[in-house]
Order: structure tokens, then C-alpha cells, then sequence
């Protein structure tokens, strides 16, 4: 209990130099002066408050952590849906699923539907950097700059030689799966905490890139008027453009602003499903049991004659790839983008979902994309501690669920005799 | 001499007063490295909140009518070091500390998470503007030739020079002589072994935190003075540069962190002197990358040896 | 003489100053099982690393069925059919063990991406070709009724036949093993004498041994080389080994 004490007054103290100055006292300008303002009562009244939990969470811990040892914890894994569990009803939740996908916008809000497709967006991005972390271990700190050169891919493709959509989604692919490869060849063989900095430089680059090329980028100021995708050559706008025929006069119904946005949606559940069949598949293949074994011991993999370049960079080329098709979308969807979309930032909300998810977990990650845009629509007012929140998120799950809420293990084959 | 030459010079003084600022941070991060083996991303948060800490300080006292630089000054670094210094060592024990032993990829997640954290409670506490302090120290030296290009050293610039030099000069000789030091360097050396022979290694790794996060904390009161502005977002970009400075000469080393910091800085000043100055920092990280590819460990570091 | 395998020649590793491995040479030939021996830290792992590919050696040629291999990166080693063990068992201990058969069979199923994906007919028929080779080796080494099991849950003794037998899955033409039998007990010891010579006789493969059971060596080697201090100290058959008086110096002392 002495003991107790003494580490309580000690975190107390601690806690005080932390705050009295940083939240106790503002800076503010004056004219050309810099002047200090306390902070108001009501924000002494929370430090103290702050304080006080801090002196008497320690005082009492060892009666904190034997109470709380009586709470049963909740087991996430029942959480998963009976689909894991019983293979035959698998098929079947997986149809309803998709069916549900494809019919619940035609009966929601606009706005719904335009929040569910940012949210497919996050989805693909999670899934795609999953890859990257979660499968092969890899972390990818700059994963957004393959975003981002899928935007820009079919901005520019679009607005200089007018490619369509369709045309630019695997170009866009493709051109991301370039960049990741020429990047990864050389710094795949760096050490794991390396290659996150060489990543994170990388993303800093090309946002520089992209705000000082003016010539080619539009700069700081973007790329406005990006064309929206086509159904078969029909256009979603009241009035098509030559030689084209808008989707409401095709189809012999009125127009409607809300078909665009379906039309969006749809596009967006495709590739999700689209880019989880492929993940699933690669899971399954040699090379997904690979990225799992040059996790698990990368002397024993050389040993046994695997290239872990080439493996490693298997890995960071689909998910850069992933990140260029999200990022096509994303650009087909705002029909506007600038290097204010593609900062560091994002990159961190994105490994966020995938820490939260569960590395490595394709239904965690899904979740966590969910749970990450719809949130901070739902709680507005919260909106400026987002961020901080997301950080907190982070540090607070490696120290107690590293492996994420909904931890997977990959598809482990069987020998059947 | 001719004007070229002069205005290679001048560059020269900017680049190193800079990179003497890039030293100071990087020395926390090739500590931390050569000790635990982890990239501590939030370090570039503790020299941000530094130098808020030393803003507060020059400002209150300002305010309260003390008139006395040098004074005014001191009690700044003592108190920003003092708690940028809690702010490292509690960044360490609640962060990484109870990671320990996990995953490589764990305790740098967690440092991240850690620096958007400290990130955004600065924006919370704070704002996210920026905040002016008007130039404290003014004056300097000027020479060369009025007609073609004068070169100009501030006391500023010499001011960051002299506590540059002192800073390491005490670091280096705590470090080989005091018995913390010793005990960091056997730490980073063998942690199980120097575990077992009865050094507390928790406190040793916090040390190295604390003393860390007290030479960043001294840059962010040398550089907020230099610039005179800082907002909650100069911390990321700095640390970024800070671990290319420590990469650059060698992660782990401290005579390579100086080296790498004074390099960095002259490189980028020379690369704004001559090209578009937007692109200072693709060539910084750009530097980074090729050291990593051709020389991972550095200008002075040691070739790691994989153990099989 | 049956044909030579793998032809060692002035084998130098210097770390700095340290002169771990100097000038060592070694012999096998086809079909034989080969020993290296010496007292600890004489340089015998880091001979094993120099020959796999783990370290690149500072001087001497490793010439492996007529091809010189120093300096060849470890993964284009070990696919020329020279593949290793470790002193300290290497599993992939989350993995089953039927999936460690199969990552050890990687580049006998590297078909192409889009095969899998679509799972198209060759690749299942590799798929299962590879399944099939898992299983036969697991029986070999007595592991069958273990294939779906995690690898880390398997008992000591049976990690170390695992690791011998997702070596062989790979097809090696000579295998090194570091150590194999230490940590076993007299019975596992025993098992894997007999599967040593089985591998051998059997299979015909070489078999490059770093051993300090004595019992083990001199029962099965067909030749033996003792380095000490990183240097070659002496070779032969068992019987030349064992009377020789500078090995005798070596690990009794001086008398």
C-alpha cells in the first residue's frame, strides 16, 4: 500500500508537468506580440480532474486489477459470423450478403449510400494494405502515394487523352503495381522498421511532387472535372455529351440525381468483392503460405530456397496495386482531387483500420473500415478529437489486442486421408 | 572572392546551423536505436512540444515584465527541457515499455499511434496555427563585398553553434564516463547479459529516453528562436529529418548523428540555394534512401552481422 | 572413388580481425555421409553458413557438382540441391506441419499467378502432386499422424525429423545438418542414426554432419574432418580419426 502511494503521488506529479504548461497556459498573438493566457477554470477543473484519476488509479490498482480479473472478457471470436464455423450455411450467408449489397441502396438515403461508398473505398484500401501488413508483414508507411498515383493516373489519362473509366481502373492497376515494384525492389531488403521510413519518404515525395508539378498536376489546386464512369457508354448526367446517351432516357425513366450515386456504389461493391476474391485466392496459393513463412522465419525460408525479394515484393505490388484501383475509383467518384487528399495522415488512418481490424483479418479489416468512417459522421461534435483518438486507438491496442479485435488465422491446408 | 563563392559560404552557415539543430534531434533517435532497437516516431513530437514549452516560458516571462535575455533564455531551456524530458520518459513507459519483447512491428505501430497522438493534442491544446514570437536575438556579423554579396553570420546562427557544441561535448563525456553511461553502452551491447548482472535495464532505456527527449527539447527552443515560428505539425517533418541525419551517419553512433545532421543540413541548404527550394526535401529523403540501399549502416556505424 | 560431390577448397571467413574458418578444404562424394567435428566455436557452423550461401567467404572456391557456388546467393544455393539444417530448430512453428512440407516446395509450385487465382487444372494437379511428396516424407520420418498439427506443438525430437524432412522435400543432392542430434535423447538418437544411412542407402543423398556425439559420428561417417580453431586439424576414416594423436590433444588437452 506504501508503495502503492508512493507511485501514485509519483504519477500525480508527472501527470502535472505534463499538463500545467501544454493545456494550463495558451499561446496567443497580440499584434506582433506573443502572449500567455491561462487556461479557463473549467480546463484547470479538468486537469485537476485528470490529475486526481491518475494519483487514485494507482493507489488502489492491485483493487482496480482484482476487480476487474472478476469481469469475464467478451470473446470477439464468437463475434465472427456462424459462416466460419459451419461450411455448409457458408455459401448461402455469402449470397444473402452480396444480394443485401446490392439492394439496400435502392431503398435509403442519398446520403447513405454516398457514406457507404466512401466506406467501400476504405475497405479496399484496408484490404490492400492488409496485404502488405498484415500478410507479409511489411510495414508501409507511404501505402497513400499509391493511392494517390491511382488518382492522378486517371485524372490525367482522362483529361488529356479522354480514356474512359473502365479503360483507366486496370491501367491505374497496373501503373501503381509499377510504382510499388520499382520501389520495393531496392528497399524490400531493408529491415522492417527501415522500410517504413523509406515508405513514409516515399509518400512525402510524391505529395511534393504532386504540389509542385504544376504544369502536369494543376498543383496545390488539383485536377477539377474528372468524367464519371459509364454504364456500357451511358452517362448518369441529365444531358450526355456527344454522341452519347444518358442512362434515364436508355432505361425510359426520369432522371433521377440518385442514380449516379447507386451506380457509384454499385461500382464500388464490385471491386470490394473483386479485390477480396483475389486476396482469398492468394491466401490459399504457395504464395500466401510464403508471405506467412518469411513472417514466421525468414533464415529458415532462404534456406529452403525462397527468394524472400521476390516474395516481399509480390506482396507490396498487389497491395500497391489494391491502393491504385481504390485510388482510380476515388477520383471517378469526387471527380476532383488534389495532394490535400493523399497526406500522411491518411496513410495512418488506413493502417489504423487494419491494426483495429486485425492483421491479417479480412472480416476484421472490413469491420474496422466501417466502424472508421461511419463513426466520425455519427459523432460530428467529436470530429476534433478524431485524430487523437485514432492515435490513442493505436498505441492502446498493441499494448492489449496487438493481434487486432478480430484476429484470423490464414486458411490452413489439410492432408486428407 | 567572387560572388559565387560567397553565396556558397553563406549557404554553408545556413546549412550548418541547421543541421547542428538536425544533430541534436537525431542524437535521441540513433540513442534509442543503438539501446532498444526500435524507431522512436513520436521523438519528433517531444522536440515540438519543446519548443512550445520554450514559447510558453519566453512569452510569460515576457509578459511579466523581466527584461533580462540571457536569464529569460536559460529558465527557458531549463524548464523545456525539463518537460520535454517527463514527456519522453512517459511516452517510454506507457508506450513501449509494456511492449518489450514483442514483435519488432508492434512497438513502432504503438510509436506512431504515439505521434499522432502528441500530434493532436498539441492542435487540441493548443491550435493549429502558428504561433509568432517576434527575434530575440538580433545583430551579427557581416563581410565580404557590400557591392557583390555580403555574407552575414547572426549571433543567432553562432548561439546555435556554441550550444550545439557544448550539448554534445557534455553528452559524449557523460556517456564515457558516468556510470549511466556505461551502463547504457553495455545495454546496447548485450541487454540480457547486462540484465543479469544486476543493471536495471528499464531504467537505463528510460534514461536514454530522458536524455533524448532534453537534447530535442533543446533544439526546439534553438530552432523556434531561429524561425520564430512553430505550430503543432513541425515536429513530424523535423523527426523525419532527424532519423535521416541518424541513418545518414551511421544509426546507433553519436559522433555519426553529428556527422549526418551537419551533412543533411548543408545538403539541404545547398539543394534550396540552387534548385526550387520545394524540393529540399525530396533530396533529403531521396539521401535516405540511397544510403539505406548502399551503405545501411551508415558513414560511421558498424556492418550489422546476421546471426544464423 | 565414386563421384565427387562437393569439392572444398581453402575456405577463409574473416570477420575483422578474427580469423573464424582458415583454409579448410573438404571432400564429399556421392552417396557418403561426411563429418565435420571439432571442440566448440572451432568454426564448423560458420563453415556450414559459407557453404549455404548465409555468408559470403573471403577467400577459397566451394565447388558444388562441378559448378563454383561461393558467393551465389543462399536461396540459388539451396535450389542447386545443397540445402541445411540449424543448430536451433527452424519451424515455422505456427504453420502445420503439412504446410511447413509445402513452403519448402515453393519453387516446385511457383506456377503463375493467374493459375492460382483461377485454380486452374495444372495447378491443382501441382497442388496435389505436392501434397502427395509431403506425405511420403512425413512418413519416412514417422510423422504422418502429426500433418495437421501446429509445428510448434510437436516434441522436440520430432521438430528436428521435421526439419530433415522438409529439407528433403526440396530434392537436395546433399544435405547439411548442424547438430541433429543434440537435445535428443538415446532412443531419438538412435532413429536418427538409422535415418541418417537410411537417406544415404535409400535415397542417395550426401550427407554433411556437424556432430558432437561421438557415438553417432563414428557410427556412421564414411570420412571425418576435425577442426579446431578454425583450422583443419586432421581427416580420414573413423578409425584414423580416433588415434589420431593431435585430435586426442585437441579435445583431452595436453597430458
Amino acid at each position: 500500500m506504501r508503495q502503492n502511494l508512493y507511485s501514485a503521488v509519483f504519477a500525480a506529479g508527472i501527470t502535472f508537468v505534463l499538463t500545467c504548461l501544454m493545456i494550463g497556459v495558451k499561446l496567443t498573438s497580440e499584434g506582433t506580440q506573443l502572449k500567455v493566457v491561462s487556461a479557463t477554470e473549467a480546463q484547470w477543473g479538468w486537469i485537476f480532474a485528470g490529475i486526481a484519476l491518475v494519483f487514485f488509479s494507482q493507489l488502489f490498482r492491485d483493487q482496480i486489477s482484482a476487480a476487474t480479473a472478476g469481469i469475464p472478457r467478451p470473446k470477439l471470436a464468437t463475434l465472427v459470423p456462424e459462416q466460419v464455423r459451419s461450411p455448409k450455411l457458408k455459401p448461402w450467408l455469402l449470397a444473402a450478403l452480396v444480394v443485401g449489397l446490392f439492394v439496400w441502396p435502392f431503398m435509403v438515403s442519398r446520403g447513405a449510400v454516398d457514406l457507404a461508398t466512401l466506406t467501400l473505398i476504405y475497405v479496399m484500401l484496408g484490404l490492400g494494405l492488409n496485404i502488405v501488413v498484415g500478410l507479409a508483414g511489411l510495414l508501409d508507411l507511404g501505402y497513400v502515394a499509391f493511392y494517390a498515383i491511382g488518382a492522378y493516373s486517371y485524372a490525367l489519362l482522362s483529361s488529356y487523352f479522354g480514356l474512359s473509366f473502365w479503360a483507366c481502373l486496370p491501367i491505374a492497376a497496373v501503373l501503381a503495381a509499377t510504382f510499388g515494384f520499382v520501389l520495393g525492389f531496392p528497399v524490400l531488403r531493408l529491415r522492417g522498421d527501415y522500410l517504413a521510413i523509406v515508405t513514409l519518404g516515399f509518400g512525402e515525395i510524391i505529395r511534393i511532387l504532386l504540389n509542385n508539378w504544376t504544369a502536369l498536376t494543376g498543383g496545390p489546386n488539383g485536377i477539377s472535372g474528372i468524367e464519371k464512369p459509364t454504364l456500357f457508354g451511358l452517362e448518369f448526367s441529365r444531358r450526355a455529351s456527344e454522341g452519347h446517351v444518358p442512362f434515364h432516357e436508355f432505361m425510359g425513366i426520369d432522371y433521377s440525381s440518385g442514380h449516379k450515386v447507386i451506380f457509384l456504389y454499385l461500382i464500388a461493391v464490385v471491386l470490394v468483392i473483386w479485390v477480396l476474391f483475389v486476396i482469398n485466392r492468394l491466401m490459399r496459393m504457395p504464395l500466401g503460405r510464403a508471405w506467412e513463412a518469411l513472417r514466421e522465419d525468414e533464415i529458415a525460408c532462404r534456406s529452403l530456397g525462397l527468394n524472400r525479394t521476390v516474395i516481399k515484393l509480390t506482396a507490396f505490388t498487389f497491395g500497391a496495386s489494391t491502393a491504385g484501383f481504390a485510388g482510380c475509383f476515388f477520383a471517378a467518384r469526387q471527380g476532383f482531387i488534389s495532394p490535400e487528399s493523399f497526406v500522411f495522415i491518411e496513410s495512418a488512418i488506413i493502417l489504423a483500420i487494419v491494426v483495429l481490424g486485425g492483421m491479417g483479418s479480412q472480416f476484421g479489416v472490413i469491420l474496422a473500415a466501417i466502424v472508421m468512417t461511419i463513426l466520425p459522421e455519427f459523432a460530428r461534435e467529436f470530429s476534433e478529437y478524431r485524430m487523437l483518438l485514432f492515435g490513442l486507438l493505436m498505441v492502446l491496442m498493441m499494448r492489449w489486442r496487438p493481434q487486432g479485435l478480430l484476429p484470423s488465422k490464414r486458411p490452413h491446408m489439410e492432408l486428407k486421408r | 572572392m567572387s560572388e559565387a563563392l560567397l553565396y556558397l559560404l553563406q549557404q554553408l552557415i545556413n546549412g550548418l546551423t541547421i543541421g547542428s539543430t538536425y544533430a541534436l534531434i537525431a542524437i535521441g533517435y540513433t540513442m534509442v536505436y543503438g539501446i532498444i532497437g526500435m524507431i522512436n516516431f513520436a521523438h519528433g513530437e517531444i522536440y515540438m512540444i519543446g519548443s512550445y514549452i520554450s514559447f510558453i516560458v519566453i512569452a510569460g516571462l515576457l509578459g511579466m515584465g523581466m527584461v533580462a535575455l540571457p536569464v529569460i533564455l536559460l529558465i527557458a531551456l531549463i524548464v523545456a527541457v525539463i518537460i520535454a524530458s517527463t514527456y519522453g520518459w512517459t511516452v517510454e513507459r506507457v508506450a513501449y515499455r509494456p511492449l518489450r519483447g514483442s514483435n519488432r512491428l508492434i512497438p513502432l505501430i504503438s510509436a506512431i499511434g504515439m505521434s499522432i497522438f502528441l500530434q493532436n493534442y498539441v492542435v487540441l491544446s493548443q491550435s493549429a496555427r502558428d504561433v509568432a514570437l517576434p527575434p530575440q536575438i538580433s545583430g551579427g556579423w557581416t563581410f565580404g563585398d557590400p557591392q557583390l554579396f555580403e555574407v552575414s553570420l547572426s549571433y543567432m546562427q553562432l548561439l546555435i553553434w556554441v550550444a550545439t557544441f557544448v550539448c554534445m561535448t557534455l553528452l559524449t563525456l557523460f556517456i564515457s564516463r558516468s556510470r549511466i553511461g556505461r551502463a547504457c553502452r553495455a545495454c546496447a551491447e548485450d541487454r540480457g547479459m547486462t540484465n543479469l548482472l544486476g543493471i536495471d535495464t528499464d531504467r537505463t532505456i528510460a534514461m536514454t529516453f530522458i536524455i533524448g527527449a532534453a537534447l530535442a527539447a533543446v533544439a526546439g527552443l534553438l530552432l523556434g528562436l531561429y524561425y520564430g515560428v512553430v505550430n503543432p505539425f513541425v515536429g513530424f517533418i523535423a523527426g523525419l529529418k532527424a532519423f535521416t541525419a541518424a541513418v545518414l551517419g551511421g544509426i546507433g553512433s553519436i559522433p555519426g548523428a553529428m556527422l549526418g545532421g551537419l551533412i543533411l543540413g548543408v545538403t539541404e541548404a545547398l539543394t534550396s540555394a540552387y534548385f526550387p527550394s520545394e524540393y529540399k526535401d525530396v533530396v533529403s529523403f531521396g539521401l535516405l534512401v540511397l544510403i539505406l540501399l548502399f551503405r545501411p549502416s551508415g558513414l560511421l556505424g558498424k556492418p550489422e552481422v546476421e546471426k544464423v | 572413388m565414386s563421384q565427387l560431390l562437393l569439392d572444398v577448397n581453402g575456405l577463409t571467413m574473416r570477420f575483422g580481425g578474427l580469423l573464424a574458418v582458415n583454409n579448410v578444404n573438404l571432400a564429399v562424394h556421392n552417396r557418403q555421409i561426411v563429418s565435420i567435428i571439432g571442440p566448440n566455436g572451432a568454426g564448423k557452423t560458420t563453415v556450414f553458413n559459407c557453404l549455404s550461401g548465409f555468408y559470403i567467404p573471403s577467400d577459397g572456391s566451394v565447388v558444388f557438382k562441378g559448378e563454383q557456388i561461393a558467393g551465389l546467393k543462399d536461396f540459388r544455393i539451396s535450389r542447386k540441391g545443397l540445402v541445411r539444417t540449424f543448430q536451433h530448430v527452424r519451424l515455422f512453428s505456427n504453420m502445420t506441419v503439412i504446410e511447413n512440407m509445402l513452403v519448402a516446395q515453393h519453387r516446385h509450385l511457383d506456377t503463375n499467378i493467374a493459375a492460382g487465382l483461377f485454380k486452374t487444372k495444372r495447378y491443382r494437379q501441382l497442388e496435389q502432386e505436392a501434397m502427395d511428396r509431403a506425405a511420403y516424407w512425413l512418413e519416412q520420418v514417422d510423422l504422418l499422424d502429426f500433418a495437421n498439427r501446429e509445428a510448434g506443438n510437436l516434441a522436440y525430437g520430432q521438430q528436428r525429423r521435421l526439419e530433415i524432412a522438409r529439407c528433403m522435400v526440396t530434392q537436395p543432392e546433399l544435405l547439411l545438418l548442424d547438430e541433429p542430434a543434440a537435445g535428443l535423447n538415446p532412443r531419438e538418437t538412435k532413429q536418427l542414426d538409422e535415418l541418417i544411412v537410411q537417406l544415404r542407402d535409400e535415397h542417395e543423398i550426401s550427407v554433411l554432419l556437424i556432430e558432437h556425439d561421438m557415438s553417432l559420428v563414428m557410427g556412421i561417417s564414411d570420412h571425418i574432418y576435425v577442426i579446431a580453431q578454425g583450422t583443419p586439424l586432421a581427416d580420414g576414416t573413423p578409425d584414423d580419426v580416433k588415434q589420431n594423436p593431435d585430435v586426442i590433444k585437441a579435445y583431452l588437452g595436453e597430458e
